[in-house]
């Protein structure tokens, strides 16, 4: 592990200027729990890391039914999916907040982190993708929201800029007539990384048939993957098994996966097919529920 | 003995000695050695799995600020001393040195290569990357069959093939191949009716200790050498750092400190002498700790294997012959455990005719080591699956099948050696007397799958003292490292013979200047044949404590009898002491009492075990959970109840991890693809059910109170059994561990 030094600013304001003074070599620590592995592996030149947990807009979480969900970029998993008004009207993104690591991983790392973190696996994006959430990057000089479904660009890379920070993550208000689910395959119970998952989001029309749909895929291709076809084939279909495997055929020919120690391609292909078909029926309950 | 009923203290379940300490995080174990001006030592291991290594450039680390000492394999010997060693064709030792750190060639991936102490351990580590290595690549071959083929690179361009003929004349991959034959495998065939025959493989899979091995090496101003161990065998530390040091073995001691896990994986010594060089070489005291993937891929993990099996049975059910050939990847270094393989896969059942070929094959990967049950694990997954699809051919019930073929007393081995006081029909029908061979399994996709396996257990050399104090307490020191609880274990039996409740017993683990010669804890020896030591220890001090009251008393020593805690002579009923109150005379009558004893088992039992397992695949994603798990075994006599049920939990999870998750990842370079508990895959406690251990007592003559090491056999079945009930889930027959999602997907024909 290479040395580094270690801010922990209480403003955005303090912050983003730590950020803007060390350029790319300076890195927003929340969690750490993915950052802190690769400085230790020597994955990471970081030469400065920025503590975002004591500003405390970064650490809150609000709720109105207006306005949707807003929670800060250092809001622990744990505390995301024990707040009430989080657990009742957005189950889908607890299912993928809550598989995040065991209980000691959940009370420290954070939605953000796995954000910015950016790998293909990571179980929160499918699931903030397909409610629609934004993400809000602040820098020196100005402050941008930016479709969580266009954050990631490559494996680890995303559009945040040297010199901004995540601040918040924004969802929309749970429309009416809606559910999401997200679900992810790994070999064991829990405390594993993503071989494919796969979130789903939909909402009825008065008359019963699908107004709109989401579906957003996990390590099946080098960023987490919003498949618009696959939702779009859904709208004005009624909510069936046909339905949900048409929609899944075109969610496994969109994917890109590869072969690793993780699981094979075709292994990965097959598992999108499933797990959409079966986050469509979960989301699709919810609707009913 | 062993037919005594009337135990006080054998067969309780009282609290382990180092229960309290555990518990509360005070344990020392070996990362808690702290010595004055103690440095940290780090290893450079080989990226390439084959490699020429074209120089060292060690300069700039050792100009770096903080660094004491870099050591290669230079300092291990002088270029005069290996000229010699060449000459003397001391190829053991010459190896034995490369895997230390390694001279001129490189032969698997994470080969140590050099070694550093510094001030800390991250300028350890970034003295490390200054290290400048030149390697020339050499093709690799990291798979057991290309290995064999005669393109095949080879490892050691002078290994010739050890056999029971001649060595072979061209050099080979194959450090040693063994056949076994008995009777006549075609004619046995030929009467056969039903047929069955595959191909089974496994991976490499490791031990998946907790705790990393770590060494601290002190040099004394007078050159003697203090070694704080994390092993499972004092003296086979000592034995190793004197070996390769060339020290007296009174210069070197041994402190053996809490082990967290080890499994057989610390039988062997990896960073000892590492650190006493570094040691030697900074004048400070040096510790070596390693990393989860320097653990991965510079320590000994078990074989990968190929094993082809052809079962042939008559309609009635009685097998008629095998044939077995056994391929196992041994590691870069000669090594053998494909023997031990056939002898636990044939040692169940009666095969009156059978061929086996054993080849351990040396590969570009980690020289394996022992792990729970050497060379068996992967070799009763082949057995018991083949044999569960042969009871399916015939319509039988998988457990009357066994029972029908299982070995019994007075039964052949292939060896020709007789069994006699087995357990292994008892353990079959306690499996399927158990509610759970009978009990429902409704729901689509579940099946219940079984397994039988026999593992031949060790005994060696223990030894024991126990110390008589003034106040009718006991020291007892084993040289036995306590890896399952074995402290107490041993302690109660001592207590047993002594007449003392156990808490009068204090039971600790010497060093090597404090005790005599003791195996390594391994084999699933300890608690028989340390506690034979024990036993003999306890009656050695009964045997002096009597002949001191006689001298007390003055009477004859054999009229002086020890029962029920009390010293007597039957004529005279004034003459009496309690253990306590003689203790007490000791002081003024002579000196203290030692009980001593040195034993060496020769003989040691068979341990039987019987599993059965309840599963659920999942259709669509090939993923299996376990529902139910019943481990029966034969313990022979169970000194603590709760300690062997733990280990039969224990081993019986390491089997499943062996069956569904684990696996060493190559590619074809030789790089090991999941070197970190991410990827390398140890089943969780969220993955487990409730594993149902099952005593079954058949005594071993071989120990006084009946006991058979119980540590190794339940790793054995989990595979066969969980492949079984996979197969009734889904109608497929799985042949590869672990038996992973997607192979199950694949042998269902889902993708």
């Amino acid at each position: 592990m290479k040395p580094f030094a270690y801010q922990a600013p209480v403003s955005i304001e303090a912050a983003v200027a730590l950020l803007a003074e060390y350029g790319p070599r300076a890195r927003p620590l929340a969690g750490g729990t993915d950052l802190l592995v690769q400085l230790r592996r020597g994955a990471s030149d970081a030469a400065l890391l920025v503590d975002v947990k004591r500003i405390p807009d970064l650490t809150r979480i609000t709720f109105d039914p207006v306005s949707g969900l807003t929670f800060g970029a250092a809001v622990s998993c744990a505390e995301l999916c024990e707040h009430p008004d989080v657990r009742a009207h957005y189950p889908g993104l607890v299912d993928a907040v809550r598989i995040i690591g065991g209980a000691a991983i959940q009370n420290r790392a954070t939605v953000g982190g796995n954000l910015c973190n950016a790998t293909p696996s990571g179980d929160s994006i499918p699931a903030l993708i397909v409610l629609g959430a934004e993400a809000q990057l602040t820098g020196a000089d100005s402050t941008r929201c930016v479709p969580v479904r266009d954050f990631c660009t490559a494996p680890g890379k995303t559009v945040r800029q040297p010199g901004e920070m995540l601040v918040a993550l924004r969802v929309p208000p749970p429309a009416a007539r809606s559910g999401a689910a997200y679900l992810r395959f790994i070999p064991r119970a829990e405390m594993d990384i993503a071989v494919a998952g796969a979130g789903a989001w939909l909402q009825l029309a008065a008359d019963g048939t699908i107004a709109d749909a989401r579906i957003a895929l996990s390590a099946v291709a080098p960023t987490p993957l919003f498949v618009a076809e696959a939702g779009a084939a859904l709208i004005g279909q009624r909510p069936t098994e046909d339905a949900f495997a048409a929609a899944a055929a075109i969610a496994q020919e969109a994917c890109r996966p590869i072969t690793d120690v993780r699981g094979t391609a075709e292994q990965r292909r097959h598992l999108v097919g499933v797990l959409v078909k079966r986050a469509l029926r979960m989301a699709s309950e919810r609707v009913a529920s | 003995m062993a037919n005594n009923k009337n135990f006080s203290v054998i067969g309780t379940r009282p609290p382990r000695v180092d229960a309290a300490e555990k518990v509360t995080g005070r344990a020392k174990y070996g990362s808690d050695a702290q010595l004055p001006g103690m440095a940290y030592g780090k290893v450079l291991r080989s990226p390439h799995a084959h490699a020429r290594i074209v120089s060292i450039d060690t300069h700039a680390a050792e100009s770096l600020p903080g660094v004491y000492a870099v050591v290669t394999s230079a300092d291990l010997l002088s270029a005069e001393e290996r000229a010699a060693r060449v000459a003397a064709e001391d190829w053991g030792f010459l190896a034995a040195c490369d895997q230390t750190l390694a001279h001129d060639k490189v032969l698997f991936a994470g080969q140590p290569i050099a070694a550093v102490a510094a001030r800390t351990p991250t300028l350890a580590e970034q003295a490390l990357a200054l290290i400048a290595v030149e390697y020339e690549v050499l093709p690799a071959v990291v798979d057991v069959l290309d290995a064999l083929r005669d393109d095949a690179p080879l490892l050691h361009p002078g290994l010739r093939t050890r056999s029971l003929a001649a060595p072979s004349e061209q050099p080979s991959n194959v450090a040693v191949y063994a056949q076994q034959l008995k009777g006549d495998p075609a004619q046995g065939f030929a009467e056969a009716d039903v047929i069955v025959e595959r191909e089974f493989r496994s991976l490499m899979v490791h031990q998946g200790y907790i705790e990393p091995h770590v060494s601290t090496a002190e040099w004394n101003a007078d050159g003697k050498l203090t070694i704080y161990a994390d092993t499972q065998g004092l003296f086979a530390v000592r034995d190793q750092v004197v070996w390769l040091l060339r020290l007296p073995m009174s210069d070197v001691r041994v402190t053996p400190l809490e082990v967290g896990g080890a499994f057989g994986g610390k039988n062997n010594s990896y960073v000892d002498v590492v650190a006493a060089l570094l040691a030697r070489k900074a004048g400070r005291p040096v510790k070596v700790t390693m990393g989860r993937a320097d653990t991965f891929l510079g320590t000994g993990p078990s074989s990968g294997t190929v094993i082809r099996l052809k079962l042939g049975a008559t309609r009635e059910g009685r097998i008629m012959a095998a044939q077995a050939a056994l391929y196992y990847e041994v590691g870069a270094y000669p090594g053998s455990l494909a023997g031990s393989g056939a002898h636990v896969m044939f040692g169940p059942y009666v095969f009156p005719n059978a061929q086996v070929d054993c080849y351990d094959v040396v590969v570009n990967k980690p020289p394996t080591a022992s792990y729970r049950a050497p060379g068996g694990t992967p070799a009763t997954f082949a057995m018991e699956a083949l044999v569960d699809e042969l009871a399916e051919k015939l319509g039988l019930d998988p457990l009357d099948f066994r029972l029908l073929n299982s070995v019994r007393n007075g039964s052949e081995d292939l060896d020709g050696d007789l069994y006699h006081h087995i357990g292994g029909v008892e353990v079959l029908e306690a499996a399927k007397a158990h509610p759970h061979y009978t009990a429902p399994l409704a729901g689509p996709n579940r099946g219940r799958g079984v397994a039988h396996s026999y593992w031949g257990n060790w005994g060696a050399r223990s030894s024991c003292t126990i110390t008589v104090n003034p106040d009718g307490t006991v020291g007892l020191v084993t040289g036995s490292v306590d890896i399952t609880g074995t402290r107490t274990s041993v302690a109660m039996q001592a207590a047993e013979v002594l007449g003392l409740p156990l808490e009068r017993v204090k039971s600790s683990v010497g060093d090597t200047d404090s005790i005599g010669y003791s195996d390594v804890s391994a084999g699933s020896r300890t608690t028989l044949a340390t506690g034979t030591a024990a036993i003999r220890a306890a009656q050695d001090v009964i045997a002096k404590m009597s002949a001191r009251a006689a001298t007390i008393w003055e009477v004859p020593a054999e009229s002086v009898t020890y029962q029920n805690g009390v010293f007597a002579v039957a004529a005279d009923a004034e003459k009496r002491f309690t253990f306590a109150e003689l203790a007490a005379q000791l002081p003024n009558t002579g000196n203290t009492v030692i009980g001593v004893a040195n034993v060496d088992v020769g003989e040691w039992g068979a341990s039987f075990a019987a599993h059965i397992v309840d599963v659920e695949v999942d259709p669509e994603t090939g993923k299996t959970t376990l529902l139910r798990y019943t481990a029966v075994q034969d313990v022979g006599k169970a000194i603590h109840p709760s300690q062997v049920e733990g280990q039969i939990q224990g081993g019986t999870v390491q089997g499943i991890g062996w069956a569904l998750y684990e696996g060493y990842v190559y590619n074809e370079a030789g790089q090991m693809l999941n070197a970190n508990l991410l990827d390398y895959k140890l089943p969780t406690a969220l993955d487990l059910p409730m594993i149902d251990p099952v005593l079954v007592e058949v005594p071993f003559p071989g120990h006084p109170f009946g006991v058979r090491g119980v540590g190794e056999s339940p790793i054995l079945p989990p595979p066969g059994a969980i492949a079984n009930a996979i197969a009734r889930a889904t109608g497929a027959r799985m042949t590869q561990l672990p038996m992973t999602p997607a192979h199950i997907l694949k042998q269902m024909g889902k993708i």
